[in-house]
């Protein structure tokens, strides 16, 4: 999929808030992303041409960042926190018990991350990075169905707002 | 008596738990902008001047003092910038996490001062990629400055302009170093650039730029308002001033408590976190972030001063302090650790990319009773290439800090448990052994 017309007026805007255009590549690659649910090759094909980059500049750029997923990765991005706090208070066993329940379901894709910056509610999950902490693989599960089922309303698989 | 939070930077946002992110509460009931309003009929030298009078050191790592920073600034090379450091992803770190998302006013206002104060027109907040209602709640109270005449041409009709920009990262640890961060800023992989030229000299598009912590940046309008002397009047020696720690780990009431510096770490754990959960036995405690060598039940008198941690060679770094009960295996957490930084290593310096990853394996069969008889003087040795000594302050092979601080871990395990462990190998390697004879 490429830029709309609507859509590249947007981007043009983004670039125009930096003093230097290449600056606009994150933000560029997030709109993206928020459209598509991933990065597509075509996305940075055109964004390499609205910043005058070669594509394979901007395929280096957007595969260094974990937030970015190159391929189709479903509706929701669960990321689970494993590092110091949460270690100590049960990250691993709930990222397991994650992935194994979620193993077959398309739409839900587990990760585990690094510290989120909220040890003080380990362990802590975070869905389409709103945060949820501290969780039991019970409550976990619960909210993440509440987002699939639409209970509870998801960001984009970037963040952003929708 | 029980230490006490002095609260300085969080005081607003734990009296107005429901809306101390809006413009409105801000505004009305936490004089928001009113520093602003004063500084402007200042002149850029003196508000350096009393921010260097405060003894304000930054709040993000690396404790170099504030106003000596924006000093360094070489005289009439424009344009000039300000970039602040909101990425927070050193492990445990989650302070300026709650003051993105409770108190933006305090950040913008903060950014808007230095901004003025070391004459720049742009300025950047770096959010990290992951904080989305963080995002939400800085652009708004972005949006809200604009439309109050605090940011963009002619503010507060000073005739001085400046536009600034939430700029969300991506998922990267890396960026969080100040140079990995300006990459990242200008559409790089957010690798770190060798030093000098410090930032100041040249960083953001090759132009004199200054980098500032979250923390940081919202201290300065209280420093504006009070006057550095009553800022340097708080804390403790070169320590001056109030400190958010973010306290976690096996503790009562994990949370960020902001302090006077000069406290001791008993009190914060103790007083302040509640004491080591289910009153079980304090094993370590790591003071400064991820990136800092730990420290044990004999340091806990020791006051929160920047320069005394040096002494007993550690940091506190970012002000995060993680406490483990008796009952946990510092092997396995210096492991997590390892793997931690193996998975955010830039791989642009060698000893950091393939030393990352040697330790994280190493740590990985030793917490799991696989050890070698020699594996922690394995990681001692190879240590040695990545920061030469294996010691702190540490020495350096790499571009950036990440490469030495790879090693805080093993450093104190070596010099905590070195014996234990020796042992402990001792044996791994016997049923090694046998386990190697039974499946044969
Ligand atoms: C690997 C690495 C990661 C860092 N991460 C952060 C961070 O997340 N936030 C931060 O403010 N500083 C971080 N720093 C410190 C910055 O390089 C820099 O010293 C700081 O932002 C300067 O601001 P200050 O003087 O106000 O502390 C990091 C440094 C290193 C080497
Ligand atoms: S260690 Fe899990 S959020 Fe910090």
């Amino acid at each position: 999929m490429t830029f709309t017309d609507t859509e590249r007026r947007r981007a043009e805007e983004l670039v125009a808030r930096y003093p230097h255009s290449k600056s606009a590549l994150l933000p560029l690659l997030h709109m993206a992303q928020d459209r598509d649910g991933y990065v597509t090759t075509d996305a940075m094909e055109d964004i390499a041409d609205l910043l005058g980059l070669t594509p394979a500049l901007v395929l280096g750029t957007c595969s260094f960042y974990t937030m970015f997923k190159r391929e189709p990765i479903g509706k929701l991005v669960v990321s689970v926190c494993t590092n110091v706090s949460c270690l100590v208070n049960g990250g691993p066993a709930l990222v397991e018990a994650l992935r194994t329940k979620y193993a077959d379901d398309h739409d839900v894709h587990v990760e585990e991350v690094e510290c989120i910056a909220a040890c003080d509610q380990a362990p802590v999950m975070q869905v389409n990075y709103e945060f949820h902490g501290p969780v039991t693989s019970e409550s976990a599960t619960d909210l993440i169905e509440q987002y699939k089922s639409g209970a509870l309303k998801a960001r984009t698989i970037s963040g952003s707002p929708t | 008596m029980a230490a006490q939070e002095t609260r300085v930077v969080t005081k607003f946002l734990r009296e107005r738990t429901d809306d101390s992110w809006t413009f409105d509460a801000a505004r009305t009931h936490n004089k928001a902008y009113s520093a602003l309003e004063k500084a402007m009929g200042m002149e850029p030298a003196a508000l350096i001047d009393e921010v260097t009078k405060s003894g304000l050191r930054g709040r993000g790592g690396a404790g170099f003092g504030t106003g000596q920073k924006w000093s360094f600034l070489p005289k009439d090379v424009f344009p000039r910038y300000l970039a602040v450091n909101a990425d927070e992803g050193e492990p445990a770190t989650f302070k300026d996490h709650m003051l993105i998302e409770k108190d933006p006013h305090q950040i913008v206002e903060g950014s808007i001062i230095t901004s003025y104060a070391i004459q720049a027109h742009h300025a950047f907040i770096y959010l990290r990629g992951e904080f989305a209602l963080g995002a939400d709640r800085l652009q708004a109270a972005v949006d809200d400055a604009y439309a109050n005449g605090f940011l963009g041409k002619n503010i507060l009709g000073s005739g001085y302009d400046l536009d600034l920009i939430v700029h969300r990262g991506a998922g990267c640890y890396i960026a969080g170093d100040e140079t990995g961060l300006l990459s990242s800023l200008e559409g790089e992989r957010a690798m770190p650039r060798i030093k000098p030229p410090f930032p100041a000299v040249q960083g953001l598009y090759a132009a004199p730029t200054i980098v500032n912590n979250v923390e940081t940046m919202s201290t300065v309008p209280h420093i504006v308002r009070e006057g550095g002397e009553w800022y340097a009047g708080m804390g403790v020696n070169k320590s001056t001033g109030t400190r958010i720690f973010s306290v976690s780990g096996n503790v009562e009431r994990p949370g960020n408590y902001e302090i006077e510096l000069g406290v001791t770490f008993r009190e914060l754990i103790d007083d302040l976190a509640g004491g080591v959960s289910g009153g079980k036995k304090l094993g370590f405690f790591i003071p400064g972030g991820a990136s800092s060598p730990w420290l044990r039940a004999e340091h806990l008198d020791e006051p929160l001063d920047m320069d005394r941690a040096a002494e007993l060679g550690t940091m506190l770094g970012s002000g995060a302090i993680m406490v483990f009960d008796e009952t946990i295996d510092p092997v396995l957490v210096a492991w997590r650790i390892a793997k931690f930084f193996a998975h955010e290593s830039c791989g642009k310096c060698t000893p950091c990319r393939e030393g990352s990853g040697w330790l994280e394996k190493v740590l990985y069969r030793m917490a799991n009773g696989l050890g070698r008889p020699d594996d922690l003087d394995l990681l001692m040795g190879f240590g040695n290439t990545i920061s030469p000594g294996v010691t702190w302050p540490p020495g350096m092979t790499t571009i950036c800090q990440l490469g030495p601080s790879t090693m805080s871990p093993t450093l104190s395990l070596n010099k905590y448990w070195g014996e234990e462990i020796r042992a402990r190998l001792a044996k791994d390697a016997d049923r090694r052994t046998t386990l190697q004879v039974a499946s044969a």
